[in-house]
C-alpha cells in the first residue's frame, strides 16, 4: 500500500470517530451528574435528519449544524422532563427515546431520501493543507472534526479544573449530600442531559452532512449504542474517551476496507459485525482485565433523585 | 393557593391500571396534531388508523397474528424487567431462534413428519436461549452491562441472517434473491382459523402468558423475581440468589423471543428472509411497559401495539400516511405512559397558605 492510501485511511479513521466521540462526550457528561440516558441513538438521529432536511432547505450548513443540535437537545429536554422532574425510570424512558427518535426522524427524513447535498466544506489553508502526510492529516477537515477535539478537551478542563464541573461531579457522585450544601442537583443534571443532547444532534449532523452526506433512515446504525459502551470503556475519562472513539473508528474503517479487498474470503457480513462484537469484547475485557473495580462509575448513576421538602 | 407535590404512601392501585389508558387517549390526541400539522384530515387518518383496520373479521384475524409475538416476547421481557434484568436484545434473541428453526426446517425440507414442527419449536427455543446466555455470561461472571451487549448482539444476528440468506441458504430456484426455498406443509403451523392466515401460535400466545401470570403469582420463583427487583437488598438478606435470576430471566426472555422468531418463519413468512419482523423485538418492550409487566395486560397491550402497526399499514393505503408514523405512535405512547406513571407515586395537591394577620 501506498503512503498516501495510508494517510487516506487514516482520515477515514478520523471520519467514522468524530460521531462517536461527540455522542459519547455528552453522555460522559450527563452520566458524570448522574444520569443514564438511553437515547442516544434516537437524539442523534434527530440531529442528523434536522441538520440534513435543513441545509438542503436553506442552502445553509452552518444553520443545519445548528438545529441538528438543537433537534438533539429538544429531545433531551423531554428526556429530562421524564426522568428528572417526574421520576420516570431512566432505562425505560431512555429506550422510549430512541424508539422516538428512530420513527421521528424517518418520518420528518421520508421526503429527503435520495436528495443530495454538498459535503460540509473542508479546512483549505495554501501551504499547509498541501504539506506531505500532516496535511491532509491535521489541515484538511471540516469544522465539525475540530470542534469535536476542541469539545474534548474543553470537556475535559471542565470537569477537572472549574468550580461548576466540580459542583457536576459532586452531584452524580452524591446528590443528596450536593443538595444538602445547597446546589440545585436537578438544574445541574437538566444542564448536562440538554448538553448530552446538543452533542449528539452535533454527531448525528456529521454523519448526515460529512460522514455520508446524504439522508437514510437509521443510519447511526447502532452508534449511539457504541458510544454508550465507550463512555464504560473510558471509565467517565474524556482523554481515554478521545483514544476510545478512535480505535472504534479505526475498527469501523477497518472492517471497510477489509470489505474491498474481498474480505480475505470471509462474508462481507462477517465483517461488518466487527464493531459490534469489538464493542462487547471491549466491555467484557475492561470487566475482567486489569481495571477491574477501578471503573469509577458515577456512585448515583441512573438513580432518581428528588429533594426532600 | 400553591401546588405541592407529595409521595403517595403507597402506590395506587387503581391508577396503576388508569393511567395506561390515560397514555392511550393522550396519544390520540397527539395524533389528531401530528396529522392536522402533517396536512392530513386528522379524523380520518385516525379512523383509517386505529379503527377501520378491526371492522372484519379478517382485520381482527390479522391483530391477532401481529399480536402473539409481542404477547410471547413482552412476557418474557416483562419477568426480567420486574428483577430489574434488562434483556433489550429480544430482536437479536429472535433472530436466531428464527434461524435455529428454520434451519431445522431447510435441513429436513421435502420431509413429512408430525415431528418436525415441535422440532423446530425447540430449535427456536435453544436458539433464543443460546443467544440470550451471552449476556448472562458476561452479566453474571465479568458484570457487563446486559444492556449494551445483547443490543450489540442484535446487530450481529441481523447480519448473520443476512448472511445465510445471501449464501448457503439462498432458494436455489429464486432467481437470486436474497430468500429461503419456502417451508413445505409439515414444517408450517396449521391455521386455525380459516380464511386467514392466524395459526396456531396465536393461541399459545395466549397459554403463554397464563402460564407466566400462575408463576408470577403462584410460584416461589414468581416471588423471588419480584422481591429482586423491588427490594434488593431484602432478597440479599433472604439469601436469593442474583445470578441465578440474572441467568433465569435471560434464558426465559431469549427462549420466547426465539420462540416468536420461529412462529413467523413457520407461519405468516414461510421461509428465511433478511428482515423478519417490523421490530417486534424493540416493540415487545413497549408492549411489556404499557402492559404494566403484568402477563394479562401485556396481552391487552399486545393487541393495542398490533394495531399500531396494521393501523400504520391501513393508514398508508387509505390515506396515503407515511408508515414511520407507526413508531413516531409508538414511541409518544410510551412517553405519556412513563410520564403518567408520575401520578401512580406521586400526588399533587394544592395548599392554601395561611397568612399571618398582623396585630391590630
Amino acid at each position: 500500500m501506498t503512503f498516501d492510501a495510508n494517510v487516506l485511511i487514516l482520515i477515514t479513521v478520523i471520519s467514522a470517530a468524530t460521531p462517536l466521540l461527540y455522542a459519547a462526550l455528552g453522555e460522559l457528561v450527563a452520566e458524570r451528574s448522574g444520569v443514564l440516558n438511553l437515547g442516544i441513538e434516537g437524539m442523534m438521529l434527530a440531529g442528523a435528519v434536522t441538520a440534513f432536511a435543513v441545509t438542503v432547505t436553506t442552502g445553509n450548513a452552518m444553520l443545519g449544524i445548528v438545529t441538528g443540535a438543537l433537534a438533539g437537545t429538544a429531545l433531551a429536554l423531554a428526556f429530562g422532563v421524564l426522568t428528572l422532574s417526574l421520576l420516570a425510570n431512566q432505562v425505560a424512558t431512555g429506550l422510549a427515546l430512541t424508539i422516538f427518535g428512530i420513527g421521528l426522524s424517518a418520518l420528518v427524513g421520508s421526503g429527503f431520501v435520495g436528495i443530495p447535498v454538498d459535503r460540509l466544506p473542508r479546512l483549505s489553508i495554501a501551504g499547509l493543507t498541501d504539506l506531505p502526510i500532516i496535511g491532509p492529516l491535521l489541515f484538511g477537515h471540516d469544522v465539525l472534526v475540530y470542534l469535536s477535539v476542541l469539545a474534548t478537551i474543553g470537556v475535559a478542563w471542565f470537569l477537572k479544573r472549574t468550580r461548576a464541573g466540580m459542583i457536576l461531579r459532586a452531584v452524580g457522585e452524591s446528590d443528596v449530600s450536593a443538595h444538602s450544601i445547597g446546589y440545585d442537583v436537578i438544574k445541574v443534571r437538566y444542564l448536562a442531559v440538554l448538553f448530552g443532547g446538543a452533542m449528539a444532534g452535533l454527531g448525528g449532523a456529521f454523519l448526515s452532512l460529512s460522514y455520508t452526506p446524504m439522508w437514510v433512515e437509521e443510519m447511526t446504525a447502532g452508534r449511539g449504542w457504541i458510544a454508550l459502551a465507550l463512555v464504560v470503556f473510558s471509565s467517565w475519562r474524556p482523554g481515554r474517551l478521545f483514544l476510545g472513539a478512535y480505535l472504534f473508528g479505526g475498527v469501523t474503517i477497518l472492517q471497510l476496507y477489509a470489505q474491498g479487498f474481498g474480505s480475505f474470503g470471509v462474508p462481507a457480513q462477517v465483517m461488518s459485525m466487527l464493531p459490534y462484537l469489538a464493542t462487547i469484547l471491549v466491555l467484557a475485557v475492561i470487566a475482567g482485565g486489569p481495571w477491574k473495580g477501578r471503573l469509577d462509575a458515577p456512585a448515583c448513576l441512573g438513580k432518581p433523585f428528588r429533594p426532600a421538602t | 393557593m400553591s401546588l405541592k407535590i407529595e409521595a403517595r404512601p403507597e402506590i395506587s392501585r387503581q391508577l396503576l391500571y388508569v393511567t395506561p389508558l390515560l397514555a392511550v387517549a393522550l396519544t390520540v390526541v397527539a395524533g389528531f396534531f401530528i396529522f392536522l400539522f402533517m396536512g392530513y384530515n386528522p379524523l380520518l387518518a385516525l379512523y383509517h388508523f386505529f379503527i377501520s383496520p378491526v371492522t372484519s373479521l379478517y382485520g381482527l384475524s390479522e391483530l391477532a397474528l401481529k399480536a402473539a409475538p409481542l404477547i410471547i416476547i413482552a412476557v418474557g421481557l416483562a419477568m426480567g424487567f420486574r428483577a430489574n434484568v434488562w434483556n433489550i436484545g429480544a430482536e437479536g434473541q429472535l433472530t436466531i431462534g428464527a434461524i435455529a428453526g428454520g434451519g431445522i426446517a431447510l435441513l429436513l425440507w421435502g420431509q413429512e413428519g408430525f415431528w418436525i414442527l415441535p422440532l423446530m419449536c425447540l430449535a427456536g427455543i435453544l436458539g433464543g436461549m443460546a443467544y440470550a446466555a451471552i449476556p448472562a455470561f458476561l452479566k453474571t461472571r465479568l458484570d457487563v452491562n446486559e444492556i449494551l451487549t445483547s443490543l450489540m448482539l442484535t446487530y450481529v444476528a441481523t447480519l448473520l441472517l443476512s448472511m445465510l440468506v445471501y449464501g448457503p441458504w439462498k432458494d436455489p430456484q429464486g432467481f437470486g434473491f436474497p430468500q429461503s426455498r419456502m417451508l413445505t406443509d409439515s414444517a408450517l403451523l396449521p391455521v386455525i382459523m380459516e380464511g386467514t392466515r392466524l395459526h396456531l401460535g396465536a393461541a399459545i400466545a395466549l397459554l403463554v402468558a397464563v402460564a407466566a401470570w400462575i408463576v408470577m403469582t403462584r410460584t416461589v420463583i414468581g416471588f423471588e423475581i419480584k422481591v429482586v427487583g423491588q427490594a434488593p437488598a431484602a432478597a440479599a438478606y433472604a439469601g436469593f440468589d442474583r445470578n441465578r435470576m440474572i441467568w433465569l430471566c435471560l434464558l426465559t426472555s431469549g427462549g420466547l423471543a426465539g420462540l416468536a422468531g420461529l412462529f413467523e418463519v413457520a407461519g405468516p413468512i414461510g421461509q428465511l428472509i433478511p428482515s423478519l419482523t417490523p421490530g417486534y423485538g424493540f416493540t415487545a418492550i413497549i408492549v411489556a411497559f404499557l402492559g404494566r409487566l403484568h402477563p394479562l395486560g401485556i396481552i391487552a397491550s399486545g393487541l393495542l401495539m398490533a394495531l399500531s402497526y396494521i393501523g400504520g399499514e391501513n393508514a398508508q393505503v387509505e390515506v396515503g400516511l407515511p408508515q414511520a408514523v407507526t413508531g413516531v405512535f409508538q414511541g409518544l405512547l410510551l412517553f405519556f405512559l412513563l410520564a403518567t406513571d408520575f401520578l401512580t407515586k406521586y400526588r399533587v395537591r394544592y395548599v392554601t397558605l395561611r397568612r399571618e394577620v398582623a396585630p391590630a
